[in-house]
């Protein structure tokens, strides 16, 4: 495999579960070192489609390879260089941290297991928790043995479906500075993930909504194709304002952020219009770029319209 | 797939070992594999038997002859009867079957002995509470010996023609293999079967079952590991825990209830591994339908039901109709327990019981298949 060979291309991945195509037709590209994010609301297929990825369901339509293997035909030359983390800890709770990663690295054939755990129980800080049941670690702990757990083997590629859910935001910086140490290494990354923190400390980007994929690019390039304006309210008795302003033309998003409303909506002409009455005294409305989390509800909205 | 025969020692003996760790920490699971043994092998050796004796029996005597207490006292050696009871009524004879104090109650009319010296037949009552009828059946049969025989010491001189007659035919009978007709003797080699098909279905059902209810199969799955390799390290330590709860009733059959162990036992031991094999393919079977390990247990009980039921185990097989007949014979367990008490109680040898070993084999081929089958090497 080349250095330009893209870790996963797949084009028109589909799922269908019973009636319900649970991914329609996804393209994806994600090259070598990169970190990319994952996005959707609950539901929107991130997770069958990763599973997809590594052989744990079989595709109904679509086609690709990943780590230059073929997703459909070659799942079990895909699983040695893939490294998985569940949603759901998945690991043995009624195991201690060092017989759970023992385990995993046999199944996975590590040459060197005493070394391998080793270094990975040190690289996550695990060492005092070696001989303790995976069962009572507290949930960073936890997230942070299932990452060592799924990079025993050195992995080429993670995926990590939604790996920081629940987890303390000390933990999860831990846990993003580990990632791209790892990327720095060449190691490839698709993580699904609900925090938009950790969306901008993504390389890349997709955004999936009810099977469908809305949109792909960095932050920047998503945030400047959905062309959404969006206006800041700041001033005394904001509250009544929220409902005045919904079903103004051009207003579609109208969102309390602490002392102020975020106004946002595509038709910016429209939306300048309606937002000119609220311009006066003891009001004030200022222009501010969008960001991310009102790109995407704009895109699930009209996702689901 | 050229993959599928693939076959890694390593992973299966890592498989095997991860098995052994959880079993050793699971200790209710633990305790379910040797209580199970324990307390069916005290609940039926002990508490359970089919030949009751004893009966608590009242007695009305309206006679008070040699005569009548010629017939109490043939009955009480029989040793089904012991009288508990001498009452003077009749109502109180009603009272105490209505009530369950007794189970007989004898009643010899007035004039027994003048009316028997004279050789009028005269008639005795004998009421049983036969809401049970294996309870009372064999005493009831004991009973027609003992009035025949019963006066014969006392009809002598001129009564002596009154003496039962011979009948025609001389019969004897000839109870072989368990001639006092001991209900250990049989139940307990069969309890070897009842306790591995208990234990072992449950047991696998629950161990793969728990696997996906718990979101572990998703990272076994994920790894290169082969469907094989978990299957087999799965069967295997449950394979080793059948051997032991099978060698915990051998030597409670010897020690504590004495059954005598006429057969091989090697060759007992041998011949139940297809027998341990075909159960523990029931049970990887059912955790492939089970969504849950609720479902699990509910599904091994399903199992389990007709299996104690129709195989011969508690009720004589030849004793049920042809249709459960045809159950009881896809069941491995009745196959199972006359491969047992052949070798344990008649000694059979390898070729002996070769005609009850092919269809646990066949057993043995669909429910491993089928669980090989269903097993499936994604979450789809």
């Amino acid at each position: 495999m080349s250095e330009a060979a893209p870790v996963i291309d797949v084009t028109g991945l589909t799922k269908i579960f019973g009636k319900k195509t649970v991914v329609d037709h996804i393209d994806m590209r994600v090259a070598r070192g990169e970190i990319y994010g994952f996005l959707g609301p609950n539901g929107s297929g991130k997770t069958t489609f990763i599973r997809m990825l590594c052989g744990l369901l079989r595709p109904d339509d679509g086609a690709g390879t990943c780590l230059g293997f073929d997703v459909r035909g070659q799942a079990e030359l895909i699983k040695p260089h893939v490294g998985y983390m569940s949603q759901k800890f998945s690991l043995y709770e009624d195991m201690t941290v060092r017989e759970n990663l023992d385990f995993i690295s046999r199944m996975y054939g590590v040459a060197d297991r005493a070394g391998a755990i080793d270094r990975t129980v040190a690289r996550m800080n695990l060492g005092r928790f070696r001989d303790q049941l995976a069962g009572t670690l507290s949930g960073g702990w936890k997230q942070r043995l299932a990452l060592a757990a799924c990079m025993i083997h050195e992995p080429q590629l993670l995926l990590l479906d939604e790996p920081t859910a629940g987890v303390d935001p000390m933990a999860r910086r831990d846990f993003w500075d580990e990632v791209h140490k790892l990327a720095g290494e060449g190691i490839t990354a698709l993580i699904s993930t609900h925090y938009m923190d950790e969306a901008e400390r993504c390389h890349r980007l997709a955004y999936i909504a009810y099977g469908h994929l809305l949109a792909t690019g960095t932050v920047a390039e998503i945030v400047a194709a959905e062309g959404l304006a969006t206006y800041e309210i700041s001033g005394p008795k904001l509250y009544d304002l929220i409902d005045r302003l919904r079903g103004l033309p051009g207003v579609e998003q109208v969102v309390a952020f602490g002392l102020t409303l975020h106004v946002s909506g595509r038709d910016g002409a429209a939306l300048a219009k309606s937002l000119e009455p609220f311009g006066r005294e003891p009001l004030a409305v200022t222009r501010i770029p969008s960001n991310l989390e009102e790109v995407f509800i704009s895109l699930m909205r009209k996702a689901t319209t | 797939m050229r993959s599928i025969f693939t076959f890694s020692p390593k992973r299966f003996a890592a498989v095997v070992s991860k098995e052994f760790t959880q079993m050793r920490r699971d200790r209710v699971t633990f305790g379910m594999m040797v209580g199970i043994p324990l307390l069916q092998l005290i609940l039926f050796g002990y508490a359970i038997n089919s030949d009751p004796k004893h009966l608590p029996t009242a007695i009305l005597d309206n006679d008070r002859s040699i005569f009548s207490r010629d017939m109490a006292m043939a009955m009480k050696n029989s040793d089904y009867f012991a009288f508990t009871k001498e009452i003077s009524h009749e109502a109180e004879a009603d009272e105490l079957l209505r009530l369950g104090r007794i189970q007989f109650v004898l009643t010899i009319p007035e004039n027994f002995g003048r009316d028997l010296a004279r050789g009028d037949r005269p008639v005795v009552l004998l009421e049983a509470d036969a809401t049970d009828p294996s309870a009372t059946s064999n005493a009831v049969s004991a009973i027609r010996q003992a009035a025949s025989e019963a006066f014969n010491r006392d009809l002598t001189g001129p009564l002596a023609p009154l003496r039962a007659a011979e009948g025609p035919v001389d019969l004897r009978m000839h109870a072989r293999y368990n001639p006092e007709a001991i209900t250990q003797y049989n139940i307990v080699p069969g309890l070897m079967g009842v306790v591995l098909t208990m234990t072992l279905v449950i047991i696998t059902s629950l161990a793969i079952t728990r696997e996906r209810e718990r979101g572990t199969m998703e990272n076994l799955l994920i790894t290169p590991v082969r469907p094989t390799e978990v299957l087999l390290g799965k069967i295997l330590p449950y394979i080793i825990v059948g051997y032991l709860q099978m060698g915990l009733i051998v030597l409670a059959a010897k020690l504590l209830f004495r059954v005598p162990m006429v057969g091989s036992l090697p060759l007992l031991f041998l011949v139940s591994f297809p027998f341990i094999a075909a159960n523990l393919g029931v049970g990887i079977t059912f955790s492939t339908i089970a969504q849950n390990q609720l479902q699990a247990v509910q599904m091994s009980f399903f199992f389990f039901l007709p299996s104690i039921l129709l195989s011969g185990f508690m009720f004589p097989f030849q004793g049920m109709p042809e249709w459960a007949q045809w159950i009881g014979s896809a069941l491995p367990l009745t196959h199972y327990l006359r491969v047992v008490r052949g070798i344990v109680l008649k000694g059979n040898g390898f070729f002996d019981i070769l005609p009850h070993m092919w269809p646990i084999g066949l057993f043995l081929l669909l429910s491993l298949g089928l669980g090989v089958k269903r097993y499936r090497q994604t979450l789809d």
